[in-house]
């Protein structure tokens, strides 16, 4: 896809967000809408995939991890809308018998997960077992991973962050959701790191820098970055985000972190992101 | 079978929220900890009122059970907040070195306890954290079932010397117990008096429980039904009264089958007084995502499951 058509079905996986959360009036949609320009870019510009036949082994196939799995919305958008369910299954987002769960799951079969995630801080680990598994199986693919701002305040993340240095899986992409939101408030007044980038660099990562609601500039920095992939060094992309991106009302706060629009909203939410020819779920 | 009547509807954390604020005012000891859920715990009040007292930790829990030894170490009362799952599984070699068996004066406060927490799903709902805490010697173990009962929980804690694991739930639910009705930790609750089964229930449960009380007297039937808010240190002269009485025993529980208060109640049964026990619990899976009543009713939580627990157990009396 062009960067044009990119646009277009980053505003319908707006729309999904915000349809999965107020169905079911639950779920986060502020972290979700500030992701869907990457995750567009991600699933239907640079992975190399198979949404029509996914495989928990993923040979050869580049594989994605989220680690934030509270944005469950815009991840399960893309996956449907690239071909991995159908997209109707949004309908059932969160409801009891779905294989949509709250947080990604396994459990219940849905094709393209390959981990359980939303207790934070453990995603960046698993992707790590991954790029040693595609190390060892001589599988030259891609590990894309996407981590939460807030997310690195977990301990874990610094001990997968060390070892990815150390053992130079030079095949892992991270990208930091640099939000600077959490649910209790801003990241400075919370837990304030001055620079995330430097704190990479001193690890022994290569850090590169972006504006993850930019299109056009996500489609020349991640090549970039791929291009510094296979050099000893794992990358991550600290990738400025507006929470709630794409919609007014929910931009510049932490306050839909977690929160629902009611009917109003909703309407309020919609109309700023134009219908596409894609449709609606 | 005795009645009770249901005051309010409210969620147990705000329970928690009212006890915190109010022991604050009784002890400047105490302190509180949260790891960005200040609000999901109802903490604000507390933080509101005592800034200086609060710490927030960021999305930390293993470094917030740390902080919290320390704090008791410096002889303050430590209450940290975040949610059941980060409260034990994520942090358990935290809290078994550095608060249980250094026995440290810390209080661990867990909300979105169980499957009621709904929608979020099997992620976040610990099923295993009654077990996982009540195998820690010298753990006390509490699981309030409404709001009266754990705000007076949260007081009686702040007033003990030693760990506790307090136990509480997200989503608003009948309130039937009196308020300011004192907690003796590890004392049983009668409820209703009954002489053909026992049902001995926890948290959310007392509350289905005293529901299929009901409907087992409209059948005739009379159940004790007792209040097991401190799974450890079990009241066991009170078990074994009942079950000396009724020759029968329901456990209802929001937990896993494994680890929880059935087992507290049939090992105590087994040792002293071997009698039926039927269990009403989660039966050795996975929550998911759902409403909180669509999921009882799915994972068998249900009153119309004590009432089928108590006829199962009294066909098998001896
Ligand atoms: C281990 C753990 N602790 C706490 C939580 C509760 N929680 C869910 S999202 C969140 C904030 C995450 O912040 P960030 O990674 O910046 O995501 P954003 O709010 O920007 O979407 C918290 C504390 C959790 N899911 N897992
Ligand atoms: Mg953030």
């Amino acid at each position: 896809m062009d960067s044009t058509q990119l646009q277009v079905m980053a505003t319908q996986v707006r729309r999904d967000i915000l349809r999965q959360v107020y169905n079911v009036q639950s779920g986060h949609p502020g972290g979700s809408l500030g992701l869907a320009d990457y995750f567009t870019a991600l699933f239907f510009h640079f992975m190399k995939h198979n949404p029509s036949a996914f495989s928990m082994e993923a040979n050869h196939e580049d594989v994605f991890i989220l680690s934030n799995g509270h944005v469950s919305p815009v991840y399960y958008s893309v996956l449907a809308r690239s071909g991995y369910f159908p997209v109707s299954e949004l309908n059932t987002f969160r409801l009891i018998n779905s294989r949509l769960q709250g947080h990604p799951a396994t459990h219940e079969g849905l094709p393209g997960i390959r981990v359980a995630t939303g207790s934070l801080g453990q995603g960046l680990s698993v992707a790590a077992g991954i790029a040693l598994s595609k190390k060892l199986n001589k599988d030259d693919r891609t590990i894309y991973v996407v981590t939460g701002d807030g997310e690195l305040q977990e301990g874990q993340i610094w001990e997968a962050v060390m070892y990815a240095a150390h053992n130079k899986l030079d095949n892992m992409l991270v990208a930091v959701d640099f939000n600077g939101q959490q649910i209790d408030g801003s990241i400075a007044d919370i837990m304030g790191f001055d620079e995330i980038g430097s704190k990479f660099a001193s690890f022994g990562w290569e850090v590169m820098y972006m504006d993850g609601n930019n299109m056009d500039e996500i489609l020349t920095t991640v090549p970039q970055a791929l291009s510094k992939l296979g050099h000893g060094k794992p990358v991550v992309i600290i990738m400025k985000t507006e929470m709630g991106q794409g919609v007014d009302f929910m931009m510049g706060t932490h306050a839909w972190h977690g929160k629902a629009p009611n009917a109003e909203q909703f309407e309020k939410a919609m109309a700023q992101l134009p219908e596409t020819e894609l449709g609606d779920f | 079978m005795k009645k009770f009547e249901i005051t309010a509807q409210k969620d147990t954390r705000s329970g928690f929220g009212a006890g915190l604020l109010e022991a604050a005012r009784h002890d400047e000891r105490v302190v509180g900890l949260c790891a960005d859920l200040t609000g999901s715990l109802m903490m604000d009040a507390f933080q509101k009122e005592y800034p200086h007292r609060f710490f927030q930790t960021g999305i930390a829990e293993a470094n917030m059970m740390g902080l919290a030894s320390g704090l008791a170490i410096g002889g303050k009362i430590p209450f940290t907040g975040t949610f059941a799952n980060f409260s034990t599984g994520r942090v358990y070699d935290q809290i078994r070195q550095s608060i249980a068996y250094s026995h440290k004066n810390v209080k661990i406060c867990a909300s979105h306890a169980g499957l009621t927490l709904g929608e979020d799903g099997a992620t976040h709902q610990i099923l295993e954290d009654i077990g996982l805490m009540k195998m820690l010697p010298g753990m006390t173990v509490i699981n309030p079932c409404d709001y009266n009962q754990t705000k007076a929980a949260t007081l009686a804690i702040a007033q003990y010397y030693g760990p506790v694991y307090l136990r509480f739930g997200r989503p608003k639910w009948p309130v039937f117990t009196p308020e300011n009705q004192v907690f003796e930790i590890g004392k049983a609750l009668m409820l209703n008096e009954g002489a053909d089964v026992s049902i001995f229930a926890t948290g959310h449960l007392v509350w289905k429980a005293i529901q299929a009380g009901e409907i087992l007297a409209e059948k005739g039937i009379s159940a004790e039904i007792i209040n097991i808010h401190t799974i450890k240190p079990l009241d066991a002269e009170a078990v074994l009264n009942s079950a000396r009485k009724t020759r029968c025993v329901v456990t209802a529980e929001e937990h896993q089958i494994n680890g929880g208060l059935g087992d507290s109640i049939a090992q105590i049964l087994a040792r002293n007084l071997p009698t039926p026990v039927e269990m009403v619990a989660v039966m050795d899976s996975f929550g998911e995502s759902g409403k909180p009543e669509e999921l009882l009713t799915k994972y068998h939580l249900d009153t119309s499951d004590v009432v089928a627990a108590a006829e199962r157990a009294i066909a098998r009396k001896i």
